[in-house]
Order: C-alpha cells, then sequence, then structure tokens
C-alpha cells in the first residue's frame, strides 16, 4: 500500500470534476427547461450539444478508467462502504451512458431531427416510433432523477468521510496534489 | 448537520428550478391542463388544432430566397413536404365551421437531411402576444354551460387585460374569410431572423398565398355533413395539385419583431421564394404527419428565432402536447381514410 498511489490520475481528476460540473449542469438545465415557456428554447439548444459531449467525454473517462490503476480505499472505509461505492461508481458510469443515449434515441423515435449546431446535426439512432417516444422520454427522466439522487448521496458520502471522519477521502480527487500525511491519517 | 444543509439546499435549488416551489406560475404543463380542462381529454389527439388531415407534396425553391438566408430550402430546386391542415381547438370531433381559425403545418425536408418546421394560421396577426394571453383567452373564450356559447362579460374582462388583443381582434374581424382551406392565406405570424451567407441578418415573417382563387371542388353547407371544409379541400386535391406561394415579408427598422399582435406596414418588401405544391392527401390515420410535431423552432441553419416570446413558449408547449399524446393509445380521425380516399 505503501508504494501504490494515493490520488486518483491526473487525467481522471481532471475528467471527474469536469463531468461534474456538465453533468449538474445538464441536470438542472433539464429540469428547468420542461416548466420553461421564456427560456425553453435556448435552454433545448445547450441541452442537445452539451447531453452528446458528455456521452463523448464518458467514453473517453471509461477508456481511462481502464487502464489507470486506483488509489485504494482509505482504511477508516468498511467493507459494506467500499461495495456501495464501488457499486455506486458503476451506476454513475451506466448513467453517463445511458442519459445521453436514450435523450438521442428519444428524439429519433419522436422523428425530431437531432440538432447540434449550425448545419451539424446526429442521424436517428432509432427509427421514428410513438410508443418508443413516449417510453423513452419517461426513461429519460426517471434517470435523470436517479442520476440526481445517485449524485446526492455519493457527495453525503464524501462529505461525511471528509467532515466527519476526517480522514481526508476528498483528497485523493483533488485536482492539486497532494502529499499524504501517512500518520495523520492513523491517528486521526 | 453541514452536510444535511448542504444537501438540503442543492436539492431545494433543483425543486426550485423543475417549479416544484411556484405552483401557481404559468408552465407548459399547466397550460396544456387548461385545454385540457376547456376541451375535455383526447387521448391520442394534439391538445390543440386537434381535427386535421395529412398532406404531401413538393416544394420548388426558385432561388430568390438566398439573398436573405443560407438555409438550403432557399437554393434552387424541389424538395419534399409533408403537411398538415387543420382546425383550431382542441376537439378532434367539432364539426367544421367556416370562422373556425385554419391552420396549415408544413416540414420541409432539406437536401442535407435539416429539416424546417412551420405552423401558420389563417389570422393576419396573432390575437395574444404571450403564452399568458393565450391561455387567458382559451379560458375566457370556453364556452358557457348554460349558452354554448363564450360569456361576453368574461370576453369583455379578457380586453381589458389585454389591450394588444383587443386590437388585433379587430384587425381580424375586418378581413374578409376566405370560403375554404384551398384559396386560404396561411401566416406564421412571429418573426423570425434570416441570416444570409454573407452573415447579414433579416427580420421576416412568412406566410402561404393561394394560387387557386377559389376552392376548385365545393361540398354540401347542409349541416349533415360535419367535415365540409376537409372533404372540399380532399376532393380539391384529388382533381388536381393545389399550390401556395411562399412569400418572406422583410422588416424595416422598427417593425416589432416581439409582437405577432401587431401587423407590419403593407409596403414592406415581400419576396416570393418558390411554390409550394400539396398533391396528396391521407388520413392521419396512416399519415405519419400525425406522429410529427410541428415544433416552429426546428429551423434549419440560416433561420433563426426572434425575440417573439410566443415561438419558445409554442415551443415548450407543443412539446408537451406532443409527449402527452404519443403515450397514449390512438383513436381514430374524424377525417377518416375512407373520406381521404375518395
Amino acid at each position: 500500500m505503501a508504494n501504490g498511489p494515493t490520488q486518483f490520475a491526473v487525467l481522471s481528476r481532471i475528467l471527474h470534476w469536469l463531468m461534474a460540473a456538465m453533468l449538474l449542469t445538464m441536470l438542472f438545465i433539464g429540469v428547468s427547461m420542461v416548466a420553461s415557456l421564456g427560456d425553453y428554447h435556448r435552454l433545448v439548444a445547450i441541452h442537445r450539444p452539451l447531453g452528446i459531449m458528455i456521452l463523448i467525454l464518458a467514453v473517453v473517462r471509461l477508456v481511462n478508467r481502464m487502464f489507470t490503476t486506483l488509489p485504494p480505499f482509505p482504511p477508516t472505509m468498511s467493507d459494506w462502504e467500499r461495495r456501495v461505492a464501488s457499486a455506486s461508481e458503476r451506476f454513475l458510469y451506466a448513467l453517463m451512458f445511458a442519459l445521453p443515449l436514450v435523450g438521442w434515441g428519444m428524439l429519433s423515435a419522436g422523428d425530431y431531427p437531432i440538432v447540434m449546431f449550425g448545419p451539424l446535426h446526429l442521424p436517428p439512432l432509432l427509427p421514428a416510433n410513438r410508443m418508443l417516444y413516449a417510453v423513452l422520454r419517461e426513461t429519460h427522466t426517471v434517470l435523470a432523477f436517479l442520476l440526481f439522487a445517485t449524485f446526492l448521496a455519493h457527495l453525503s458520502a464524501v462529505l461525511f468521510h471528509t467532515l466527519v471522519v476526517r480522514d481526508r477521502l476528498v483528497h485523493r480527487m483533488a485536482l492539486w496534489s497532494i502529499r499524504f500525511h501517512k500518520a495523520k491519517i492513523e491517528t486521526d | 448537520m453541514t452536510i444535511g444543509v448542504v444537501i438540503a439546499g442543492i436539492a431545494g435549488l433543483f425543486a426550485y428550478a423543475a417549479g416544484w416551489l411556484t405552483p401557481n406560475a404559468l408552465t407548459p404543463a399547466r397550460i396544456v391542463n387548461t385545454l385540457e380542462e376547456v376541451n375535455g381529454r383526447h387521448p391520442g389527439f394534439r391538445r390543440n388544432h386537434a381535427k386535421g388531415v395529412c398532406v404531401s407534396g413538393y416544394f420548388n425553391s426558385n432561388g430568390r430566397g438566398t439573398e436573405l438566408s443560407k438555409a438550403s430550402v432557399f437554393q434552387p430546386g424541389r424538395m419534399p413536404v409533408i403537411a398538415r391542415f387543420s382546425l383550431s381547438g382542441g376537439q378532434p370531433e367539432a364539426a367544421d365551421a367556416p370562422d373556425t381559425v385554419r391552420g396549415l403545418a408544413i416540414l420541409f425536408t432539406l437536401p442535407d437531411g435539416e429539416e424546417w418546421r412551420t405552423a401558420m394560421i389563417n389570422l393576419p396577426v396573432a390575437p395574444f402576444r404571450t403564452a399568458e394571453g393565450f391561455t387567458d383567452l382559451v379560458l375566457a373564450s370556453a364556452p358557457d354551460p348554460a349558452t354554448g356559447k363564450p360569456d361576453p362579460a368574461r370576453m369583455q374582462g379578457f380586453f381589458a387585460r389585454y389591450p394588444e388583443s383587443a386590437k388585433a381582434m379587430e384587425l381580424i374581424g375586418s378581413q374578409p374569410l376566405s370560403s375554404g382551406f384551398e384559396n386560404s392565406r396561411f401566416n406564421s405570424l412571429s418573426a423570425f431572423r434570416f441570416i444570409n451567407a454573407a452573415g447579414s441578418v433579416a427580420w421576416v415573417r412568412w406566410s402561404v398565398a393561394p394560387v387557386q382563387p377559389e376552392p376548385v371542388a365545393t361540398t354540401r353547407l347542409d349541416g349533415t355533413n360535419k367535415n365540409w371544409l376537409f372533404d372540399a379541400l380532399i376532393a380539391s386535391i384529388h382533381s388536381q395539385p393545389l399550390a401556395w406561394h411562399l412569400i418572406v415579408t422583410v422588416a424595416q427598422a422598427g417593425d416589432p419583431t416581439d409582437d405577432a399582435t401587431i401587423p407590419w406596414p403593407a409596403d414592406r418588401r415581400q419576396i416570393d421564394v418558390g411554390t409550394l405544391t400539396i398533391d396528396r392527401v391521407e388520413s392521419e390515420d396512416t399519415s405519419p404527419a400525425r406522429d410529427i410535431n410541428f415544433d416552429p423552432l426546428v429551423l434549419p441553419n440560416g433561420i433563426a428565432a426572434s425575440d417573439d416570446p410566443l415561438l419558445s413558449a409554442r415551443s415548450a408547449v407543443y412539446s408537451q402536447s406532443f409527449t402527452r399524446r404519443e403515450g397514449e393509445p390512438k383513436n381514430p380521425s374524424a377525417v377518416s381514410t375512407a373520406e381521404t380516399a375518395r
């Protein structure tokens, strides 16, 4: 353990915070645009290309994840906590792919052009089909709420470890490089 | 403790963004709820302009539009269109009436795979300036259960609250009604921006102006045929293709672009950019147009929204209506396959 990494790889950390900001922005844009009249068009025009950006970054992130060594869990994390953390990580990855793909598929099934910017548009992912549209539209909302709930749980867990257990869990993902004070962790 | 506050704060912001904390604010869902309350719920149908018939044909662009817009729809050439004629109102079985607002929605499929969708009506100006005005008009003009007609007092109250609507209705009332769909002019009402290849912007409105001065066919107007307007349209298309000129009107500085209730002066430059030809008619029961959302903001590169508040609101409300009806069972259209085949 002493020789292993204490932080995630630099690219992993950059992708984590970049995507955290993008996903949170997307969730807020998504939930406000469906309730909005005056801003609806502006928000949708951001929502579509940002979703595709997230999909592209999700691919980069998954590839990066497969080829990097992770820092070990801190000893303050119990067995069940580790299992929940790993499962929620897999779930978040699945959602990062599923949400944009369902959105793209939903617009295809709804017979909409998938407009990005200017003349740039994507091909339909699925044939036009009314029931398929309705199901995917609903799925898109449900997955978004699940993503928001999982994000809140993830944030709570990290805050709990950082503020209550004081094991500096968040330092593993800090954008800057952190020297680990091993003694400090063990005595805390 | 801190953690609880942070999490509750983020969740609260999310709930606020979703509109859950402001139950009286107008949202797309609440506008569609109002339409359903006034018209009744008719599963599978559009919540407004519920009664309609689908048509198709092509658009011949003459190239004159390229001066104003780089959209490929204006390059000389022919492209397919699918469209839908409709009557306003949320009741799919309503009897045709001469003074019911007529709609024409068109989807142009551009050569590069882009789309242009536009939903127009036969009024010269919009009878409301905002989504709030639309919703209040729907409520005020709902038939009084005692008389079956809108309550004049409520309509007066509406016009007092929305003086721009009163002025628009005066203009609308002063114009003669055309006798059918075939000889109706349909107008975009809202302004849009055209961006040409040099990047210069023109503020425009568009219309389709009928080539045929009169309906080619006529049908009985004796009260037994609830679909007489649609039937005349169907018979006309069967006897000959129908055509409309696509006319773009260019604003001058000072013309209102954010208020569809105000007409632009009659001397504004008008450019005929091509001819729309309709040569096929099909019932909603089989046509894909039934499952198309004629969202006025599905625009190709070279056409963009203006600052008219109706555009974004229509886009949002159409989407809400579309999502509701697509998930519901399909019900037969009042204008049946047997009727469109005649």
